[in-house]
């Protein structure tokens, strides 16, 4: 019970008062009690976020419709503040976005690209997956009614590939795995059996140590990774047991040194991590239905189309000033008590706002990082056809870094669309892919996708590319917090400065992640509602 | 302000800006972590264009990105030298990424085309001094 544990970290006399609160009248009522005095800080999502009533006639204005913004103006609303948001955008959503079939988009610089894919096929430039440990973004997913389906993170059929290292053959994963775990666990048996770590491991460990390697491994009788059934059981067979009298043929583990010094590892990364552990979710129909359905639910509350100029607060409330981006004309002012800013540190640090030297530091001083995207369009779903690839992604040395199957749609008929290229965080490449221009950046993933997938060129049809740093919105995929930054910086970002705070991803420690955008909105309303209420 | 000056003051500032890079995660490691372009010109192309645009007038969005033609604040070369290793707002610092030579190059690069023509050149000293 997290509110008793915090409980116990009060002095006496408000412990005293809020175990008799919670006695008498529930723990929902301690908890309410616990935001007003300001105790139940909401650092992971536990759950739908309840504020007290908000003062009589107080209003709040919202800076950005993206997910922040709008989880910000639901649950304000909801507690009785008047709210309203202005959006540079003429849709709700901000990086919560997918493009559409006959959906166009124009970057910075100018260029317009129209998409053209099949009715129902989608590509969505930002975020694409979630986790299932992702508890806040659910469960607004699920309060709009938006449907979710399996997101393929991890597939053993697909491709591992270096250009480097078995003269550029693409290897499957499941071959990868088996023999990095096969080679690892002869290794380990090996010096274990010679007694190298008799000093660490008592004979009985020993013993269990050895059975475990031998089945986690496929390791033979003689503790030994080789061609065999065990092996091939694992990474699969050059002929497949079948039926009738044909004997089926063990395949050949790749060679132990190559192996190693491949760097093939790089895409067993992934499932590892938390954050791309099985299950992972995606919306049907893209990402984009979550902003979608979001817009809808605060239908009226949106005003769109309207660029941010000059953010001023007095002891009174604040004013923020806008222009209309599709009519020009005269500058708006729209008026508050209390502002919510969700707009990124990238567009903010342009924007006049007066806030204390702290916060303008950490807005002034927080770089956005460089993340590109490529969705191509197929005539035909060749990875399930020819290598049955259902789903999940496939890795790379060269710069694309990353092919993404599509989780949805499998064994249809006609075009569909793949994710064949995501550069994001590889290294200091991700500029010079960046730096192209849309069809230059198509024909990077389609000439390096050829060498992992030699279909595609003759079975391409169009392809969309989107560079972070040229969409108009944001100047740049994600705040890029480094460690010293992050020391020097961040509590002054997420800081409450007198009737202004900030909120998004770059106010969260889940860079990047819709997740940050959900916890960042749901904690700066907390603190900026205490505020209210006390005032 | 003497160019010599401008590099002593920006100095502290440059040096204080460049951030570590963030927690990587290892797979993000493998790639090269410096860039290869080698020259001004070859340099801006491959990276520099991504937001000044092809033809440096630089982009207006919700935001901008400030144009490099006939820009007086390139007058004094330590301007756009502590920008490129440090960073300016949503600019990431290149420190990290380019070695003085290129560093050096791309400032010369920059002050001498899209209508700049300023004679004084940074060398990769003065780049060496300015970290």
């Amino acid at each position: 019970m997290k509110q008793v544990h915090e409980i116990d970290n009060l002095n006496v006399s408000r412990r005293s008062l809020l175990k008799a609160i919670g006695l008498t009248a529930g723990v929902g009522a301690m908890y309410q009690t616990m935001v007003e005095m300001g105790y139940a800080a909401n650092s992971d999502f536990t759950g739908p976020v309840t504020l007290s009533p908000a003062p009589a006639g107080a209003t709040v204005l919202i800076l950005g419709a993206g997910i922040a913004g709008m989880v910000a103006a639901y649950e304000m609303r909801k507690a009785g503040y008047r709210v309203q948001i202005l959006e540079y955008n003429d849709r709700p959503g901000g990086r919560n976005w997918s493009l559409q079939a006959g959906d166009s988009y124009t970057e910075l610089g100018g260029r317009t690209q129209k998409v053209d894919f099949a009715p129902g096929q989608y590509f969505n430039p930002g975020p694409w997956r979630l986790p299932y440990h992702h508890q806040g973004i659910l469960h607004y997913t699920k309060m709009l009614n938006v449907p979710l389906e399996s997101f393929v993170q991890y597939n053993n059929a697909t491709y591992v590939h270096s250009t480097k290292a078995f003269g550029g053959k693409p290897m499957r994963f499941r071959e990868v795995q088996a023999d990095y775990d096969g080679y690892t666990a002869e290794l380990l048996a090996k010096a274990t059996n010679k007694n190298a770590l008799d000093d660490t491991l008592g004979k009985d460990e020993k013993d269990a140590l050895l059975r475990m390697l031998k089945s986690w491994g496929a390791l033979d009788a003689n503790y030994e990774y080789k061609k065999g059934e065990a092996s091939s059981d694992f990474r699969g067979y050059d002929v497949p047991p079948g039926g009738g009298v044909r004997e089926p043929e063990f395949s050949d583990p790749m060679p132990r040194k190559e192996l190693h010094e491949s760097n093939l590892w790089v895409g067993r990364y992934f499932p590892k991590q938390w954050d791309f552990q099985g299950q992972m979710f995606q919306p049907v129909g893209g990402m984009g239905q979550i902003g979608k359905a979001f817009g809808k639910l605060l239908d009226g509350v949106i005003k769109y189309d309207c660029k941010v100029t000059n953010i001023h607060q007095d002891d009174k409330g604040v004013a923020v000033t806008y222009v209309n981006t599709k009519t020009g004309g005269t500058p708006q002012t729209a008026k508050a008590d209390w502002c919510v800013c969700t707009i990124p540190a990238s567009i903010l640090s342009q924007i006049p706002m007066n806030v204390g030297a702290p916060m303008r530091t950490a807005i002034d001083s927080l770089p956005y990082i460089p993340a590109a995207k490529v969705g191509l369009q197929f005539k035909r779903r060749f990875w399930e056809e020819d290598d049955n690839i259902y789903g999940g992604n496939s890795y790379t040395d060269q710069s694309i870094f990353n092919i993404s199957y599509p989780s949805h749609g499998f064994f249809e008929k006609g075009p569909a669309v793949l994710l064949g290229a995501y550069v994001y965080r590889t290294g200091a490449s991700v500029y010079n892919f960046e730096a192209m221009q849309a069809p230059e950046m198509i024909e990077a993933a389609l000439e390096q996708g050829s060498k992992i997938h030699p279909q595609y060129r003759q079975e391409f049809m169009s392809g969309v590319a989107v560079a972070w740093h040229r969409v108009p919105w944001t100047l740049g995929c994600s705040g890029g917090w480094s460690q010293e930054n992050r020391q020097k910086n961040y509590a002054a970002m997420c800081s409450l400065d007198n009737r202004i705070v900030l909120a998004g991803e770059h106010c969260s420690r889940l860079m990047a992640w819709q997740e940050g955008s959900v916890l960042s909105a749901l904690d700066a309303i907390q603190r900026l509602h205490k505020r209210a209420v006390t005032a | 302000m003497t160019t010599n000056k401008a590099f002593s003051v920006l100095l502290f500032a440059a040096t204080s800006l460049v951030a570590t890079p963030a927690v990587t995660p290892a797979w993000a490691q493998l790639g090269p972590q410096t860039l290869t372009q080698r020259g001004g010109e070859a340099i801006y192309k491959g990276v520099c264009q991504d937001c000044h645009m092809p033809d440096g007038k630089g982009a207006v969005g919700a935001a901008a990105y400030p144009a490099l033609t006939s820009n007086k604040k390139l007058a004094e070369a330590g301007y756009p030298l502590s920008v490129v290793l440090g960073g300016l707002h949503s600019m990431p610092a290149f420190a990290k990424s380019f070695d003085d030579q290129q560093i050096a190059d791309i400032v010369n690069y920059i002050r001498t085309n899209f209508g700049n023509h300023y004679k004084d050149k940074v060398t990769p000293e003065q780049v060496k001094s300015a970290r």
